[in-house]
């Protein structure tokens, strides 16, 4: 990889090995909690799997597509939870990443700096909103209006479309994923913002010196340049809709069905460990649960995985670097 | 430290065919052109006048506002927050601050080649010099490929670069990444082209190869060059101006202003005594 020279010099600054026995603690102490860390995520892994245990035997692969979830005949399978979990959560970014993209761009590119900063202030604040607040105003704002209005509207002009038909409920995939796009905006406009911010004038002005317009210049300098960073704010914004679970535990209706239509109600991988933990009481329904939590966790640090992995290469620099 | 015995080694042989200075019709030229960051005013009402197809240096102590200067004239001054301008830039008799004039237009007509080799990261080698052309559709009717590599080969780069031209431009060494920022700046066809300490992030060998560099793109193009070595500018310029604080101080063909300096303070300053 052509930009792996600067992370090799970055790594070489280090002393290999110090004899300064202070320097020894204090590296000794840092590796431990590093590790702990490391230890920390690990067991929380391995708890997932060993309490799991009846139900992966059980059902072994098939679990994750099995649609019948049924406690009282012990019959599971994860298929909706993993099917609602991921309608809402792309749902939300559809909607996401337009609106906190352009909001990027504006805040970083058009407005002046003092209002962009104040703006980017508030959009930040809006990731601070306790999440079950985002599921009391979903509950009786959004719930009602998407019921009213939005439903109607949708099946009137898209109803062709099998995603826009049948009766409107108000809670469902539409709603949750509506909330979640709310939820998950303020890491998109915030870390992209930043990544466009962190692009060299260098590279914007080699643009604009050979003829581009403002427009011209973000497409051929700063978008290419902040690409990764860009996509790795996506990532992190899917893991976390992914990971949601009370916003949409008040908002999806909580059924475990597969439907085509968005206006369905239906469940997440969240949101039925949180609702039916309390109710397992036998070991085998318990253990499907546990499974889920292991699936969520798995699907999870393999997309903020991904998601470091892109935001590790836009910190290297990437611009006149000999090789 | 004294320059002069050597500044006149540099001084080329000029061909005699040639036209001089003087005789060359005019290509750009500013009045009373003065810029300010903020309330902070850098330059000081300079009037300057460029030869068609000549080699013009603008040389003086850091700081003295020779890139605040040659910004002003493709208008990448205010691109800068607070930056303001006044007086004028004439290219071609009209001036490019006039209220009609869209500075996007300006600068495709004047390229500017910056200090530090600034490739698009993201874009290949063929990229990077088609950057310009596509923004434009100005390649109508010819291939993009042929001004591709007429405009690489114009900036001596072919050669290296003719079997790769696919790789990404920040793989080639900083010479390289510099001329081929030359040849992305040639490939629009510009009238102008204004350099900005072009070398000086450069070893002495790619530092000559821009230099000869220089001499061939004088033939079609009128240059400005900023640079901070006087042999540089003894080398490859026919006329050099010194600027000192924001003002111009002495302004004349470059074997003279070398030679024979007629203000003290350019002697102090070519001869090492400051700056
Ligand atoms: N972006 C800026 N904002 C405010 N002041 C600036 C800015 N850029 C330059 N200046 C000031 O303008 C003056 C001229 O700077 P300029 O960069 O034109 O000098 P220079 O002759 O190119 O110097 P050098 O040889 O070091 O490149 C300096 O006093 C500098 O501090
Ligand atoms: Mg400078």
């Amino acid at each position: 990889m052509r930009r792996s020279t600067s992370r090799r010099d970055r790594g070489s600054d280090r002393p290999r090995r110090s004899r300064n026995p202070s320097d020894r603690l204090f590296r000794g102490a840092t590796l431990g909690f590093a590790l702990a860390i490391l230890g920390l995520a690990l067991l929380v892994a391995w708890q997932l799997f060993i309490h799991s245990k009846l139900s992966r035997e059980q059902f072994g692969w098939s679990f994750l597509w099995t649609q019948t979830w049924d406690p009282v005949a012990g019959q599971f399978g994860a298929l909706p939870f993993i099917y609602g979990t991921l309608v809402t959560s792309v749902l939300a970014l559809v909607i996401a990443v337009p609106l906190g993209l352009g909001t990027a761009l504006f805040l970083a590119e058009l407005a002046p700096p003092r209002l962009s900063q104040w703006l980017a202030f508030m959009v930040e604040l809006l990731a601070a909103i306790p999440s079950v607040i985002y599921g009391l105003v979903g509950i009786f704002i959004v719930v009602p209006w998407v019921r009213v209005h939005l439903e109607p509207a949708l099946s009137g002009t898209l109803g062709f479309l099998p995603l826009f038909r049948g009766a409107p409920y108000g809670v469902g995939f539409l709603t949750a994923g509506l909330i979640l796009a709310v939820m998950v905006v303020p890491f998109i406009t915030s870390v992209s913002r930043e990544v466009l911010l962190a692009v060299p004038r260098v590279q914007r002005e080699a643009a604009l010196a050979l003829g581009a317009t403002r427009w011209e210049m973000l497409r051929m300098a700063v978008l290419p340049y902040a690409r990764s960073g860009i996509a790795g704010s996506i990532l992190l914004a899917l893991a976390r809709a992914l990971g949601e679970t009370m916003a949409v535990t008040m908002v999806i209706g909580n059924k475990p069905q597969i439907a085509a239509s968005l206006f369905e109600p239906g469940y997440t991988m969240p949101a039925v460990l949180a609702n039916e933990f309390t109710e397992a009481t036998d070991d085998l329904y318990l253990h499907a649960l546990i499974e889920i939590g292991l699936v969520l966790f798995v699907v999870t640090v393999l997309i903020n995985g991904i998601a470091r992995l892109m935001l590790m290469r836009l910190a290297v620099p990437a611009g006149p670097v000999k090789r | 430290m004294h320059l002069l015995p050597d500044l006149k080694k540099a001084l080329p042989a000029r061909a005699s065919l040639a036209p001089t200075p003087e005789e060359a019709p005019e290509a750009m030229r500013t009045e009373a052109l003065s810029a300010w960051f903020g309330p902070h005013q850098v330059l000081h009402e300079i009037s300057l006048r460029f030869p068609a197809r000549q080699v013009t240096a603008l040389i003086g102590p850091s700081g003295c506002g020779k890139t605040t200067y040659i910004r002003c004239l493709n208008r990448m001054h205010e691109v800068v927050p607070s930056a303001r301008v006044g007086g004028k830039v004439l290219l071609g008799g009209e001036d490019i601050y006039a209220p009609k004039v869209d500075p996007v237009l300006v600068r495709r007509r004047i390229g500017m080649v910056f200090q530090k080799p600034n490739p698009f990261p993201a874009m290949s080698i063929y990229g990077n010099v088609a950057a310009g052309l596509r923004l434009t559709g100005l390649a109508k009717g010819r291939s993009l490929d042929e001004i591709v590599e007429r405009s690489l080969r114009q900036a001596a780069l072919w050669d290296e670069v003719k079997d790769r031209l696919h790789q990404p431009g920040t793989d080639l060494s900083g010479g390289q990444q510099q001329r081929l920022c030359i040849a992305r700046t040639l490939a629009v066809e510009p009238e102008v082209l204004l350099f900005d300490e072009p070398c000086s992030a450069l070893d002495p060998v790619a530092t000559e190869k821009i230099e000869q560099l220089l001499f061939e793109l004088k033939k079609r193009y009128t240059i400005v060059i900023v640079t901070h070595n006087m042999q540089q500018a003894a080398r490859v310029s026919d006329l050099t101006g010194f600027l000192l604080m924001g003002d111009l101080v002495e302004f004349g063909r470059t074997e003279s202003l070398f030679t024979t300096p007629k203000d003290p303070r350019t002697e102090a300053y070519i001869t090492g005594r400051f700056g």
